[in-house]
């Protein structure tokens, strides 16, 4: 069944187009890569599947819906986390805001929401973490309540905008198998976005490379090709593959090696 | 002490400004905002004192000048993020221009000192009414409010993908704020609202990690501040405001040190 579909979809912010008449359609149950250097678009892409960004042109739909805000099929973790505001509260209630967190009201759950709530963090296997306060929690730790939080409300679509920053490898390792496992126990699809494409090699089913305003969507062995990837970094691209890890390089570069200089 | 109209009175309109100001004050100080309901205070003095030079009740003028601010600071947002010099100038000539319009008054240090400091003890059954209606009606928008302000304080991103909009709730959210200050400043004054809002909620939230307890929390220990705060008033007849503001940051490091022995 299709879950996404994008209809020669044109983004821009003030007249510079970040995707420029780019289609693609997605089925259920797909664990996607989306990939892309610094600025390919790849958190634009997420906040015009959500409907925060309006596109120029095209249409976008999600499970036949579209230009929807706040569509409840659809669970997100955004890039920029904002730290610092209610650090002292325990991660079981910070997780629990986003349970109908949209309706007006006093935030009471019953005990049937409550149960949805300790289902989510058994999920990210975060029960006895949620009791602590956010504060005392490591940046993994924290990612796998933010992961609890896009679980809640059922979504059958769920975009991961950068899960993997500032986690170690053995701890991105961690994220990605949880998620996939999360993913293909509830039969969802994933758009998770990152900034390497060796840790995810294991676990995805599908890469959505942006670059250059387009994309190419497809498996590992279709997209990571050095014309597909030319086309998209605008300039010419070599494909190394070494026990089984994948370079992408230009000339002597390994471009996501070079993107981590412009991170910091 | 209670056979006195004018004690009753002010145990009453404490009560209800210290059950207002602990619940927003908890929601302040989770939000980040805690300087909000400070400069709420001092834009509100000025709007007082001229509401006085032109024949207006002070209260009146306190409630639109507030109201008005804190809609402004909600509608602005994000953007007086970082502008910490701006908001302090307008705070400073907020209190000058106070001061210069109870210049023009007559009865000039008695305002000046109620404004400023609070005067808890002689508080009217007008304002009281005044009060009480304040009171009910900031915590029922707060009360129908509370999810999606929490939300957008904890995950503004997925708030707004969900559909919150991000500008009406604080907006809101700083409305209450605005009556909340305006409320306290009858208590503790303007200079010393800080006590009254943000105390309370600072310590409920080093005390338990949990939400709703932690409101329950802000809510009662603002009312034991301030009834002691009154009932110690009147038995040494030093001022109600010193003694809210020492057992606010006495409540305030006691809270901080069992936090800290706990971890
Ligand atoms: N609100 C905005 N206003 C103007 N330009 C924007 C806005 N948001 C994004 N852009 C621009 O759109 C382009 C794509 O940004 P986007 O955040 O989607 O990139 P990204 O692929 O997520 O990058 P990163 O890997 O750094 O997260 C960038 O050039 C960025 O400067
Ligand atoms: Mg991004």
């Amino acid at each position: 069944m299709e879950v996404l579909r994008l209809d020669r979809v044109t983004v821009s912010f003030r007249g510079r187009r970040v995707l420029d008449d780019v289609s693609l359609t997605v089925d259920q149950n797909q664990f996607i890569g989306v990939l892309g250097p610094n600025g390919a678009g790849k958190t634009t892409l997420m906040r015009a599947i959500l409907g925060l960004i309006p596109p120029d042109a095209g249409k976008i739909s999600v499970l036949g819906q579209s230009g929807l805000r706040g569509n409840p099929d659809i669970g997100y973790m955004p890039q920029v986390r904002s730290a610092g505001t209610g650090q002292r509260l325990c991660g079981r209630d910070f997780v629990a805001i986003a349970h109908g967190g949209h309706r007006w009201g006093w935030p009471r759950l019953d005990k049937r929401q409550w149960q949805e709530i300790d289902r989510a963090l058994e999920l990210v296997d975060a029960r006895e973490l949620a009791r602590r306060p956010l504060m005392e929690l490591s940046g993994g730790q924290r990612q796998r309540l933010l992961l609890a939080q896009a679980l809640i409300g059922s979504p059958r679509l769920l975009l991961l905008d950068e899960p993997l920053i500032s986690l170690d490898p053995r701890h991105q390792h961690g994220v990605i198998e949880l998620v996939r496992q999360v993913s293909k126990q509830l039969g969802i699809t994933v758009l998770f976005s990152a900034h390497e494409l060796n840790p995810l090699l294991p676990a995805i089913d599908q890469v959505l490379y942006l670059g250059h305003g387009q994309l190419a969507l497809g498996t590992v062995d279709e997209v990571i090709q050095p014309e597909v990837l030319s086309r998209l970094y605008g300039a010419p691209i070599d494909v190394v593959r070494h026990n089984g890890r994948i370079f992408v390089m230009s000339g002597e570069v390994d471009v996501e090696k070079e993107e981590h200089y412009h991170d910091v | 002490m209670f056979e006195y109209d004018f004690m009753q009175h002010a145990l009453i309109a404490g009560g209800i400004v210290a059950l207002l100001a602990g619940v927003v004050g908890y929601f302040l100080v989770l939000r980040g905002q805690t300087f909000a309901g400070h400069a709420l205070s001092h834009v509100g003095f000025a709007g007082a004192t001229g509401a006085v030079l032109i024949g207006l009740s002070p209260m009146g003028g306190l409630i639109a000048v507030t109201l008005a601010g804190g809609m402004a600071m909600g509608y602005f947002g994000d953007r007086l993020q970082g502008s910490d010099i701006a908001i302090g100038s307008v705070l400073s000539l907020s209190l000058g221009v106070g001061m210069l319009f109870l210049h023009f008054y007559t009865s000039y240090a008695t305002q000046a000192t109620a404004l400023l400091f609070g005067n808890v003890l002689g508080v009217g059954t007008d304002t009281l009414w005044w009060l009480g209606i304040m009171a009910l009606v900031s915590l029922v928008v707060l009360a129908c409010l509370a999810r999606p302000l929490l939300f957008i304080s904890l995950q503004p991103e997925l708030a707004e993908a969900k559909g919150v909009s991000l500008r009406l709730v604080s907006m809101l959210f700083l409305a209450i704020v605005a009556l909340a200050t305006a409320a306290s400043v009858q208590i503790v004054g303007v200079l010393l609202v800080f006590t009254l809002m943000v105390g309370p909620g600072a310590t409920a939230q080093k005390l338990t990690v949990r939400l709703g307890p932690g409101i329950l929390l802000a809510a009662l220990i603002a009312l034991a501040e301030t009834w002691l705060g009154i009932a110690l008033a009147y038995f040494t007849d030093w001022p109600t405001s010193f003694w809210i503001t020492a057992l606010s940051a006495t409540a305030y490091m006691l809270a901080s040190l069992q936090a800290s022995r706990n971890t």
